[in-house]
């Protein structure tokens, strides 16, 4: 190991140190809209000089490798211009995929030629303590890859996003868990694997993959905010094992730095839906919501429906309206119709806010970012607990595609499988417009919404984007 | 370095990552999660290390391509995360600057 330290320069190692700290002021920058892209510019800057110190280091081969970064960079640069901001949760998904493959395909390439990592005893045997990290680093990696490719199948919608339930999954995932830690000690402590030789490495890649699909396929639709969450901080402690085989400081930093991020995301997912990471992960939530027509036309209840026209003359006269989006705004694209009636609204001088449930959407922050594609200022948008309280004093609550994040039974009924879960109180409004494309459907949890029957509720019965045009249509004039 | 050096540098990285993801507004968790996964592809280095050494080492072929691909993967990785993560952000804007409302 001392052979590593040497080859080594100081002035490199303070390189990656310095990458490591501009990443964490990337992330530091975050924490309010006006310091963020100040905080990216950071995350770039570290990545520049990562890169670089690592190319001047071992200028080898680098016509090649100069191809290879022009390839993969061009091939992003382009991606990045062009997708569509609904289609952000599938783009983190399988660029989940990607940090995991490569880490794979770099614990790979360590194993087949270790002395060029310096991981090497004098007598060219592979370190026992190098090959658990390696062991570990391409499991994770392989994990990430395969549970985020079923990630972005299913936020695509290439692949259903019920949940698919295999009989006996938990022995059956607990058993490979144990399996993939069992030949990790074997492969750290095997001579033949110590000289590049012997199946174990293969082994291990190979039910790591497997494990990664039989993870993710049983957790359904809603939950995938936690899932993606997950898969970001897989992809973190994957980076971060491949830099302790390495010993590279940025990577170990980052690797952290990642890893713990994906992690605080997916508890705060988890909170917002009352649910515990472990029930999550168990997978099968909504399983039932396969024939939420069923459940829905069981009990025919009646209800408010209500046109465009009526919407529009209910907010022009009232005082207060606030907005409610979930993931059926991001589903019909309505999030410019919708800023387009804030607008008109507040030309009425009505006072427009917007409401945002932690887990409305597919991913965490997903409303805020297409709220800001339609130039709503972010100032106006607010987190449950900042605007729950004010429900009771608005005049109209303005739901659209939101369901399960409004439902009182929430709090109330203790045999809902969504009971606990934190809510956003629509019902204490006024009046409360409920966007929805029929009656049929009750939401992802397969629960039916007691405010859709409320006497203080209107159901706007259309596709959301359809509606918000015609109330956009009927305000105009 | 040894072991237990790189392991005090990455459980203080936990803690410092763990106290800067805190301060995140959650209207920015998308943006978060875009550039989390541009930074950890840091791991091009590896795969920098692995192509640049198998090029000039006996048998290094395969070792070499290995490292190639993640050289490719991770900078689809780098350059699509920050390019994305700037474009959402510069579209969070406050009420003063945004454009005239269109009718």
């Amino acid at each position: 190991m001392e052979h590593a330290v040497a080859a080594t320069p100081a002035w490199a190692v303070l390189a990656y140190l310095a990458a490591g700290v501009l990443f964490i002021l990337s992330l530091r920058g975050l924490s309010s809209p006006e310091t963020s892209q100040a905080g990216n510019r950071n995350g770039m800057i570290g990545m520049a000089l990562a890169v670089g110190t690592s190319l001047i280091l071992h200028p080898t081969g680098l016509p090649l490798i100069i191809a290879a970064i022009a390839i993969g960079g061009g091939i992003g640069w382009v991606v990045a211009q062009r997708i569509q901001m609904t289609a952000m949760p599938e783009l983190v998904a399988g660029f989940h995929s990607l940090v995991g493959m490569a880490a794979v395909l770099v614990g790979c390439s360590a194993y087949l030629n270790p002395a060029a990592f310096g991981i090497v005893d004098s007598a060219g045997a592979m370190l026992t303590v190098s090959r658990v990290e390696l062991g570990l680093g391409v499991a994770i990696g392989a994990i990430t890859f395969s549970g985020s490719i079923i990630a972005f199948l299913k936020l695509s919608g290439r692949m259903s996003g019920s949940p698919i339930l295999l009989p006996g999954r938990h022995v059956l995932n607990l058993g490979v868990l144990v399996g993939i830690l069992v030949l990790t000690g074997l492969f750290a402590i095997d001579a033949a694997a110590g000289m590049g030789q012997g199946p174990l490495l293969w082994i291990i890649l190979g039910l790591s993959f497997v494990i990664g699909v039989t993870l993710i396929i049983p957790i359904g639709g809603a939950d995938m905010p936690v899932v993606i969450s997950m898969l970001n901080s897989y992809s973190g402690w994957a980076a971060a094992a491949m830099g302790f085989t390495l010993q590279n400081t940025a990577m170990i930093i980052t690797g952290a730095l990642v890893g713990s991020s994906g992690a605080i995301l997916s508890y705060i997912m988890c909170k917002a839906m009352n649910r515990s990471f472990i029930s999550v992960i168990a997978g099968g939530f909504g399983a039932d919501a396969g024939g939420p027509a069923v459940a829905g036309s069981a009990i025919q209840k009646p209800f408010k429906a209500g046109s465009a026209d009526d919407a529009a003359f209910i907010m022009k006269n009232a005082e207060s309206v606030i907005i409610v989006p979930g993931y059926g705004m991001a589903v019909s694209q309505a999030q410019h119709a919708l800023r387009e009636m804030g607008e008109l609204l507040k030309k009425e001088g009505v006072s427009v806010k917007y409401a945002i449930h932690p887990v409305a959407g597919r991913m965490p922050g997903h409303m805020n970012v297409l709220l800001a594609e339609a130039n709503v200022p972010y100032d106006e948008v607010f987190e449950l607990e900042d605007i729950n309280s004010e429900f009771g004093q608005c005049d109209v609550a303005f739901v659209i595609g939101a369901n399960d994040v409004t439902n009182p039974l929430a709090k109330t009924d203790k045999t809902s499988p969504i009971y606990g879960m934190p809510i956003l109180d629509v019902e204490k409004a006024k009046t409360v417009l409920f966007i929805k494309r029929s009656m049929g459907g009750v939401g992802y949890a397969g629960v039916d919404n007691p405010v859709f029957y409320n006497d203080n509720t209107m159901m706007l019965l259309a596709d959301a984007k359809k509606m918000v045009e015609n109330i956009v249509k009927a305000l105009g004039h | 370095m040894d072991f237990l050096s790189i392991l005090s540098i990455f459980v203080l990285a936990v803690f410092v990552g763990y106290y800067v993801v805190w301060s995140v507004t959650p209207a920015l968790h998308t943006p978060l999660m875009a550039v989390t996964n541009a930074i950890s592809s840091v791991i091009i280095v590896g795969a920098l290390i692995a192509a640049a050494a198998g090029a000039i080492t006996e048998g290094g072929g395969p070792s070499q391509w290995l490292g190639l691909a993640g050289v490719v993967l991770a900078s689809i990785n780098i350059f699509g995360g920050f390019a994305v993560t700037r474009r959402m952000l510069a579209m969070y804007k406050k009420k003063d600057k945004k454009p005239a409302a269109s009718k």
